[in-house]
């Protein structure tokens, strides 16, 4: 993924410790969240970044709407099925390295709302790095959480995100079959089908949890 | 309980209080339109008014036009599943509001599950449109005339109605992409 | 497929009409202007928006049908997650419904209490309604202005509930607590800050000229139309009619209250911005009556079958004991019946409807948001309009999904 991987690749590793800790210092500071603000916990995330509770003294400074610019995506609110197949697109969409974090009890397993129409957590969809319990969490538990992944992200190793071989990203299945929700045993599970996504990002594959 | 009571000193907006309450606009539908109304019930301040299915649009046209009566705003159009042993299974029950005499009105319709069809109020109230794609959608009353009756708050592939009381309240499988 | 644009205001000059100069977009679900998870499905000619349709249900959360699984008190922390920013006016509505049902009259303290948390909560909700709809118009400063005030209420709200945005402070025959001590020097001290806030805001946003270019005639929608398609609230009393539920049906003890219904008549994103910021002014006229009405005594009405006993009574008496086991375990046995009780929240006219058929459970409770009516006149305001207005028009209506979705 760019050229900290080339290099990481051709250096020895006692060289690419260094490397790591200035990239992943560099990225840890300027983590910029994308809005994926769903329900009540988008209030409380709104209210991270207003004055009282300031997000952007953690370097994160904007929240950028299209998730190509985005490196975390905080899932804030419940996930109802019509929204998790644009959900998954949405992280699909955003470029490594890309975190997530849940926020919140309907995001983390559903919360409140154990029922038919609410996927019950949001890492039945995507790979979550850290969760927030909370309905919803205070602003300072979000912080935390915030610095919780500044420390995970200061721990990772460039060698972690290698881009996928050329082989397997020419095979990769076409984007855009999301899996559509269903609410009934009126179909056959889909046990044996491939689930129809992209290739699996190195964020998913990652080795360090 | 007794009913809401109007406020005297404040004549900013309504006429005077009307001489019509809610259940005297009953009675008086009842005998003038006795085919309209098939039963009437006043409890905790509110009456309800049965209405058959095939005169629902005519009751409702009757009470927004009538200039004793105007009910010219659908506050709510709901409905209820009784259960799958009851009969009639379903019902449909209409909120209407007066903005001019502050009124309230309950009209209801009782359906079988075989024969779950209504005709559409939304040339009457436009904000009907909605509230029967709603009930459509968690119910499965057919709305017949309507202009786009399609789900509106389940995905649009769903099986099944919601809140129809012999569906689970987890769903039939969960979403998992893993 | 058509070739002519029949919604074009007829200042606009069409020079040509080239074969399928229409394009259909999908505006969100995920979009930073759609204040949620909302989808419009817009049909474009060019910049100008010949359809919009709104698709909802992304924050579907079977709330309803939740409600027929869950005892009546535990129903309240379902409704804070309605409207999540008027929560509070989300539990009177509930609660109030229940009550009617049950027939119990509240004391003048937990009216007087349940009114004015209803209008901080009001004042806060419009807080939002003015900080998220300026950001996306493009005044960012107000964004922050906004939530600082909103922080302060929200402090207070905790102070009495414990919950900043879900207080759930409501309960069926009451409060959940009596306020906290010193509690109306919090309140007084807010108020006389809160003034010169919204005079801030009026320097900041109103006399904008930007802002005003933005809003003035955009979404137009005449007084008939607004109840024909069912509006309610700022956008309805925008539009001319002057109808406020606190007036009409009034509930809690409203019609002692002194304060005015703003009402504008030119129906438009200006006419509604003006009459949410004249009722921030009403509201914190009726909070200050309230405070000053605080007397003490019980804020829990007198029905030992419905509301639980004050703590140390439980732990000294035995009948205290026994209701609030049952209470607990078994849960309030409503009589059968039906009602519905409009409330007007910050939105509009918000309605429960509960249908009991006896027993601790209801049978359906179906919630009528304002949002939801609201939104569905978003095709019929948005016609001939630009793609930037949809954005003040969606501010304008000051849409919740998670009331609209439930």
């Amino acid at each position: 993924m760019g050229l900290e991987n080339v290099i990481a690749e051709a250096l020895p590793e006692v060289l690419t410790t260094r490397l790591d800790s200035l990239i992943n210092w560099a990225r840890k500071s300027s983590l910029w969240p994308a809005t994926f603000g769903l329900a009540c916990c988008a209030i409380e995330m709104m209210n991270v970044t207003s004055s009282r509770n300031d997000l952007a003294r953690f370097g994160a400074e904007v929240f950028r709407a299209s998730p190509r610019q985005a490196d975390v995506m905080i899932v804030s609110g419940r996930v109802s099925r019509k929204m998790a197949p644009v959900l998954r697109r949405i992280y699909d969409q955003m470029p490594e390295p890309k975190w997530v974090i849940s926020m919140g009890a309907c995001a983390t397993s559903g919360g409140v709302f154990d029922n038919y129409a609410i996927v019950q957590g949001v890492d039945k969809v995507v790979p979550v790095d850290v969760y927030i319990p909370g309905c919803p969490p205070r602003p300072e538990m979000l912080i935390h959480a915030v610095m919780m992944l500044q420390e995970k992200v200061m721990k990772e190793s460039v060698r972690d995100r290698k881009d996928a071989p050329d082989a397997e990203a020419r095979e990769a299945i076409t984007p855009g079959t999301l899996p559509v929700t269903d609410g009934s045993s009126l179909r056959e599970p889909r046990k044996d089908q491939p689930l129809p996504y992209t290739i699996a990002s190195t964020h998913e594959k990652r080795r360090s949890f | 309980m007794s009913e809401l009571q109007q406020p005297e000193s404040y004549t900013e907006v309504s006429q005077p209080a009307s001489p019509q309450t809610p259940s005297q606009i009953a009675a008086a539908l009842q005998r003038e339109h006795a085919d309209w109304v098939s039963e009437i019930t006043t409890a905790l301040g509110e009456t309800t008014i049965v209405v058959p299915r095939e005169q629902i649009v005519a009751a409702c046209e009757f009470l927004k036009t009538t200039p004793d009566y105007e009910f010219n705003f659908l506050a709510d159009l709901c409905g209820f599943d009784r259960g799958p042993e009851e009969e009639p299974r379903l019902e449909v029950n209409y909120h209407l509001f007066s903005t001019t005499r502050h009124h309230r009105l309950r009209l209801k319709v009782l359906l079988n599950e075989e024969d779950a069809h209504v005709p559409t109020v939304t040339m009457i109230w436009r904000t009907a449109n909605w509230h029967e794609r709603e009930t459509f959608d968690l119910f499965g009353v057919i709305f017949d005339g309507h202009p786009d009756l399609r789900r509106i708050l389940l995905p649009d592939d769903w099986q099944g109605h919601a809140l129809r009381k012999d569906f689970p309240l987890r769903g039939y499988e969960p979403y998992s992409l893993t | 497929m058509s070739t002519s644009v029949a919604n074009i205001p007829p200042q606009v000059e069409i020079v040509d009409q080239p074969l399928d100069s229409q394009m259909t977009i999908s505006m969100g679900p995920q979009h930073p202007s759609t204040h949620g998870v909302l989808r419009l499905e817009l049909v474009l000619d060019g910049e100008m928006v010949v359809k919009a349709t709104p698709d909802i249900g992304y924050l579907h959360t079977g709330m309803e049908k939740l409600f027929e699984y869950r005892k009546y008190q535990q129903g309240i922390v379902i409704t804070d997650r309605m409207d999540y920013l008027n929560p509070l006016g989300n539990n009177l509505a509930y609660v109030m419904a229940v009550e009617k049902l049950l027939q119990i009259e509240i004391p003048e303290r937990g009216q007087v209490i349940r009114v004015m948390m209803c209008e901080l909560q009001r004042i806060a909700s419009h807080l939002v309604w003015l900080g998220t709809h300026a950001l996306d118009l493009g005044a960012m400063t107000v964004f922050f202005y906004t939530f600082r005030e909103r922080e302060k209420i929200m402090n207070l709200i905790e102070a009495a509930s414990g919950g900043r945005l879900t207080p759930s402070y409501f309960r069926v025959g009451g409060l959940m607590m009596d306020l906290p001590a010193g509690f109306e020097r919090r309140v007084q001290q807010f108020e006389d800050d809160f003034s010169k806030a919204l005079d801030e805001f009026h320097k900041l946003v109103t006399g904008n000229r930007i802002f005003q270019k933005r809003t003035q005639g955009i979404g137009y929608v005449s007084a008939e139309d607004a109840i024909d398609l069912g509006l309610s609230g700022p956008s309805l009393r925008g539009s001319g009619i002057a109808l406020d539920i606190r007036r009409a049906n009034p509930y809690t003890g409203y019609e002692t209250y002194d304060f005015d219904i703003p009402v504008e008549h030119d129906g438009d994103v200006w006419a509604r911005y003006l009459v949410r910021m004249r009722e921030m002014r009403e509201s914190h006229k009726i909070v200050q009556q309230a405070v000053s009405r605080l007397k003490p005594g019980p804020v829990k009405a007198d029905a030992p079958k419905v509301v639980l006993p004050d703590r140390e009574a439980m732990k000294t008496h035995m009948d205290a004991l026994i209701h609030h086991f049952l209470l607990v375990a078994e849960g309030v046995d409503v009589p059968p019946g039906e009602v519905y009780h409009p409330i007007e929240a910050s939105k509009g006219e918000l309605g429960v409807y509960i249908k009991s058929t006896g027993g601790p459970k209801p049978a359906r409770v179906h919630f009528r948001g304002p949002s939801f009516v609201n939104l569905s006149a978003l095709p019929h305001m948005s016609r001939g309009c630009m793609v930037a207005d949809i954005v003040a028009i969606i501010g304008s209506l000051d849409i919740v999904l998670g009331e609209i979705d439930r």
